[in-house]
């Protein structure tokens, strides 16, 4: 199965759930947003925070010179909700969950079990790739927001250690953050989302049936992934820039 | 062995088909029809097309050229999806899906395609499990059991809606002699009972002896069907070198 022959199969399967909804396989999507969402969350936290303290550190350094070290949470704000909250959940996801999706498509792939569901009469589009991805795309929003929060949490706790208060530090990222920009940014994660569950169950799809087809599969999902993150938040960034928002 | 009753007209049927992948063809002009309630063997050695064939057979992959045709109708788009139902496949692995446990691979076809309750469906897997004898595994996953036991759950999900034609991909390969000829008994008392056909791509001499009504031999180097018949004629009678080569070492290999 080529890339287009993937995506143009995906795209009918999405459009034909619209019209029959009861043949979307809720079950199995549900048990790939666990593992997607609730198994990642330790992960993306963790990653967030230290994220976070990283930045204010960085940032802390430079704003000192100028006695407005307070403006980190501004920048911590901004950084967080914009760009590098979905960015870095996106990559996180591709790592752990588009290249599991690529090994276990891959790996049915070569015990025949995608063979067995076509001859079945169950598209494996349908049954294997449509529950993932939207299971991705949902898993998205909660990671991204707990990256974020964790993110803001090692901020403030750097900020702590140089004598501003936490109050203050929230004080400014309220101040600084705005509805349209939180909701910007998950829109942002739920697409790529979708790009890491395409990619992932693409790469597992198309995966040799080889002894290192998998691996092959799982590490083709995890580039492709960040590739496509990268790009895409490039041009959303240059999109962002032209239409003013 | 009983004998075979044809029906009406035959369950599949290949006419002047040329069997292989895009740009490389593997046997050509093969055509040979199979009766309903036949067990028909596709025999051969290692590479010379046989699971070729029987992917052409359950619409895996389209034929090069010529017709072939599945209760009467070709593999197409439009007659994919019923085509489906009215046959059952048994990979060589088993190719069961591993986060499911042997009932709910059993199970699937029937919550697909059935209107079946929960309830209902779950009774007759079960008595899918109980024809091939594996009712006390299931809620095993596949990892916990054989891969004789394997196969035989993928012979119950296979029969689950009730298919005219089962088509098996070597089921007794990697399996002990003792093991496959209890999967050769079980396939005897399946057709004896339900009077399916099946059509088993094999190697076993002594497996095909057993269940087979007739078989169709392939040669590899001439990318050919060479033989087609009842299999210890073919073997007493057949002129062909390479029948009589393949049938002879067989047996003196088996001995």
């Amino acid at each position: 199965m080529g890339t287009l022959d993937f995506i143009g199969e995906t795209c009918a399967c999405a459009a034909g759930m619209v019209f029959h909804p009861r043949r979307f396989r809720l079950g199995d999507s549900l048990l790939a947003f666990q593992r997607a969402a609730y198994d990642g969350l330790a992960v993306v936290s963790g990653v967030g925070f230290l994220l976070g303290v990283i930045l204010a550190f960085q940032c802390a350094a430079a704003l000192k010179m100028f006695g407005v070290e307070i403006y980190v949470s501004d920048m911590l704000a901004i950084a967080l909700f914009r760009e590098l909250g979905p960015v870095v959940t996106a990559i996180i996801l591709a790592g752990r969950t588009g290249s599991a999706f690529a090994a276990e498509i891959g790996t049915m792939k070569a015990n025949e079990e995608l063979n067995a569901l076509t001859t079945m009469g169950l598209p494996p589009v349908r049954f294997l790739v449509m529950p993932r991805i939207v299971a991705a795309a949902l898993a998205m929003p909660p990671l991204t927001i707990f990256h974020e929060l964790a993110g803001l949490v090692g901020g403030a706790l750097v900020l702590s250690t140089m004598g501003i208060p936490t109050q203050v530090f929230w004080q400014h990222v309220t101040a600084t953050s705005t509805a349209f920009m939180i909701v910007f940014g998950l829109a942002k994660g739920v697409l790529f989302g979708l790009v890491v569950g395409l990619i992932g169950c693409c790469a597992g799809m198309r995966a040799p049936t080889t002894s290192d087809g998998v691996g092959a599969a799982a590490t083709a999902a995890v580039v492709w992934s960040i590739v496509a993150i990268a790009v895409g938040d490039g041009l959303i960034a240059v999109l962002a820039w032209i239409w003013g928002v | 062995m009983g004998g075979v009753t044809v029906a009406e007209g035959p369950i599949v049927s290949l006419s002047h088909v040329d069997a292989g992948y895009p740009g490389a063809t593997i046997l050509a002009d093969v055509s040979f029809d199979i009766a309903p309630g036949e067990i028909f063997i596709l025999l051969g050695g290692s590479g010379c097309g046989k699971s070729t064939i029987l992917k052409h057979m359950i619409g895996l992959n389209p034929v090069l050229a010529g017709t072939l045709t599945v209760a009467g109708l070709e593999w197409t788009a439009a007659t994919r999806e019923g085509l489906c139902r009215r046959i059952g496949v048994m990979y060589q692995s088993g190719a069961l899906f591993g986060s499911m446990t042997c009932l709910e691979n059993v199970m699937l076809p029937l919550e697909e395609f059935t209107r079946l309750s929960r309830a209902e469906r779950r009774e007759r897997a079960m008595g899918l499990l109980r024809d091939v004898e594996l009712a006390d595994a299931a809620n095993l996953m596949p990892s916990e059991i054989s891969g004789g036991m394997c196969k035989r759950v993928a012979i119950a999900r296979a029969m689950a809606l009730d298919p005219e034609v089962v088509f098996l991909d070597e089921p007794s390969a990697g399996l002990d002699p003792i093991t496959s000829s209890s999967l050769d008994d079980l396939i005897l008392r399946l057709r004896a009972e339900k009077g399916m056909t099946f059509v088993v791509v094999s190697h076993e001499l002594a497996s095909i002896f057993k269940i087979a009504d007739r078989a169709a031999m392939f040669d590899k180097s001439r990318r050919a069907m060479v033989a087609l018949g009842v299999p210890a004629e073919l073997r007493d009678s057949s002129d062909d070198p390479f029948v009589r080569r393949f049938f002879n070492r067989g047996e003196s290999d088996g001995k």
